[in-house]
């Protein structure tokens, strides 16, 4: 028989995030199509209650929690310690939870420590002859795999994005508190705080609706046989400033400043998508100035609807994978488009 | 202070490459996986250079590179990296395929790193990248680092900096473009590094010829790893198939176009 554990850290404020109410979506998907199975939560924070309650009118028939100052805060050690028991003190044969960078961070390990197996950037989760099947992407999403295991623990990191977001309602919910020693060497490691641009410069939105993607293009010489990169960075922020989108680049585009050429200065590593970047999830993207073939369209595999502007109608980054290409110079028409936004 | 710095990198085909799964005796695979072209998985290559640096500023420090693949693959691949920074080989004979188990190459990894002679855990860093261009797993590292008993662990590592007291102050990637700032006490500590902020070193031939004299012997001393796959079942592997139906707009003005876009974004 399978016992399914939620595995989730409640945030600074004791709530639950999107992401671990899509992950609670498939931890559900799997309790109905698993006969007999078990559905358990499993929650790690400072303070835990107020997002077990949040949840409470959900299917689970238990709640673990392990609460405490050390707990509010994402280190590997204190989440080892603590993930590993309430998987313990839940018996779970399978961990269910969002892909978040925290999780992301300690859940293999604690996997080693339980003896298990897991597999990360779980898109869908299904059943085959009443045994677990998880979907995942191979390659930089490149081609996609459908896999079972044998093993017990089996963890299962779910993708931000990939599911609907559970609707349970809210309760009162009764938490079992797991208690955890923490080897006083394990405390090593002290978090200090976050690093982030100001508010008005920062420009990676995962909420956002629609991803703007840049390509190198923009900095490349246009008709007058100049490039314009202080325009091209005027309009691109402007653009980003009216319309909330998040800002996706070309690797080509960030990898410009390391080769000493001009480049825009908002730009950085973690704006980047495809091969060897992120792959977002958004509604929309729109696209200008990309350039190149299969391997540098993964950066937009799971946007649902997708527009561009370039000024080649054979552009392998659109033809094929956009729905709309518009054949136009970039600066021109998001100059318009500011304005209209405006 | 002075480290031991041992950075996991696996071998992955060359990005630009059409990859194509094919169903073969032991699983999925690639479609004539030995003939495509292979390079250092891109962000172990970002932890590469990062531990030269850090050696290099840190003088008595001493870099290895553990690397599991045919053994053919990994003197071709060899042959570029060896020129970029210094480094000793360990590498292990066994499939590069993403269609590996992360705990299987983790144990493998684990048993090579405790078998490098000298080593000091209390001098201990191991790199790697935080994820593979092949699986993608992003649990590799962490597996290792359990088998080695190293319990400060950090991923989507964009910065070190190590202080003159032995500690070090880390930067990983969070959700929505931030940064986490930890400091960890010291060694042994295990990193997954993200992009780093180094440009790809210049190939240096006296580097390349001081790297080349260890690295042919390591490459046949390569120890073969077991990676069985048990338990595990694939059900399927297809490419995606989501070639669209793309409309080509040539002749519209731009402020035609961004009449058009600006009404697709607001609906």
């Amino acid at each position: 028989m399978e016992t399914i554990l939620l595995l989730a850290h409640a945030d600074a404020g004791g709530a639950l995030a999107k992401p671990a109410r899509e992950a609670l979506r498939a931890a559900r998907t799997l309790n109905k199509a698993i006969a007999g199975s078990n559905l358990f939560v499993g929650l790690i924070g400072e303070n835990v209650q107020a997002a077990a309650d949040s949840i409470a009118a959900c299917p689970a028939t238990r709640y673990f929690g392990v609460a405490g100052a050390e707990f509010g805060q994402s280190r590997y050690c204190t989440d080892a310690a603590a993930a590993q028991a309430i998987i313990q003190a839940a018996q779970a044969t399978l961990v269910v939870a969002p892909a978040t960078s925290r999780w992301n961070r300690v859940l293999p390990g604690v996997a080693q420590r339980c003896g298990g197996r897991i597999d990360s950037h779980v898109t869908g989760v299904a059943d085959a002859d009443g045994q677990p099947v998880v979907n995942r992407w191979y390659y930089r999403q490149r081609m996609e795999a459908s896999l079972t295991r044998t093993q017990r623990p089996w963890f299962m990191l779910i993708d931000p994005g990939s599911q609907e977001a559970c609707e349970c309602g809210a309760g009162a919910a009764t938490v079992e508190l797991v208690p955890v020693k923490l080897a006083e060497a394990g405390q090593r490691t002290t978090v200090v705080g976050i690093r982030e641009p100001k508010a008005d410069a920062q420009t990676i939105r995962p909420d956002a609706p629609l991803l703007f993607v840049t390509g190198a293009g923009w900095t490349k010489k246009q008709a007058d046989g100049q490039a314009h990169v202080e325009e091209a960075g005027k309009l691109i922020v402007d653009f980003l400033k009216l319309s909330r989108a998040s800002l996706g680049s070309s690797k080509s585009l960030v990898d410009l400043g390391g080769e000493g050429q001009a480049v825009l200065p908002f730009l950085s590593h973690l704006n980047q998508i495809g091969q060897t970047g992120s792959t977002p999830r958004h509604a929309k993207g729109l696209s200008t100035c990309c350039h190149g073939e299969e391997p540098h369209t993964v950066g937009w595999r799971f946007i649902a609807e997708r527009r561009a502007i370039s000024l080649d109608p054979n552009c392998g980054w659109a033809r094929g994978k956009a729905d709309v290409l518009y054949v136009a110079d970039a600066f021109a028409v998001i100059a318009e488009l500011n304005k209209l936004l405006g | 202070m002075d480290y031991q710095i041992v950075v996991c990198a696996g071998i992955v085909p060359d990005p630009l490459q059409t990859l194509e799964p094919v169903a073969a005796a032991t699983g999925p695979a690639l479609k004539n996986e030995m003939m495509l072209p292979a390079v250092l998985d891109p962000w172990a290559s970002h932890a590469l250079y990062e531990a030269a640096i850090l050696a290099k500023n840190a003088p008595g420090s001493k870099v290895w590179l553990v690397s599991l693949g045919p053994k053919a693959k990994l003197q071709q691949v060899m042959m570029t990296v060896a020129q970029k920074v210094p480094f000793e080989l360990v590498a292990l004979e066994g499939p590069a395929s993403g269609f590996t188990e992360a705990a299987e190459v983790a144990a493998a990894l684990a048993e090579a790193i405790q078998a490098i002679p000298g080593l000091d855990k209390s001098k201990l860093l191991v790199f790697g990248g935080w994820e593979s261009a092949s699986r993608g797993a992003g649990a590799t590292l962490q597996m290792a680092g359990e088998r080695l008993g190293i319990t400060e662990q950090f991923q989507g590592v964009d910065q070190l900096v190590a202080g003159a007291d032995g500690s070090l102050e880390i930067l990983e990637r969070i959700e929505g473009g931030r940064h986490q700032v930890s400091k960890c006490a010291g060694p042994p500590a295990l990193l997954g590094w993200a992009t780093g902020s180094l440009p790809e070193p210049k190939n240096n031939p006296q580097i390349g010829m001081a790297n080349m004299r260890a690295l042919m012997p390591a490459l046949q001393k390569a120890k073969p790893a077991k990676l069985a796959g048990e338990g595990l079942k694939f059900l399927s592997v297809t490419l995606p198939k989501q070639l669209r139906a793309t409309q080509i707009v040539k002749d519209k003005s731009p402020d035609a176009i961004a009449k058009e876009i600006a009404e697709w974004i607001k609906t």
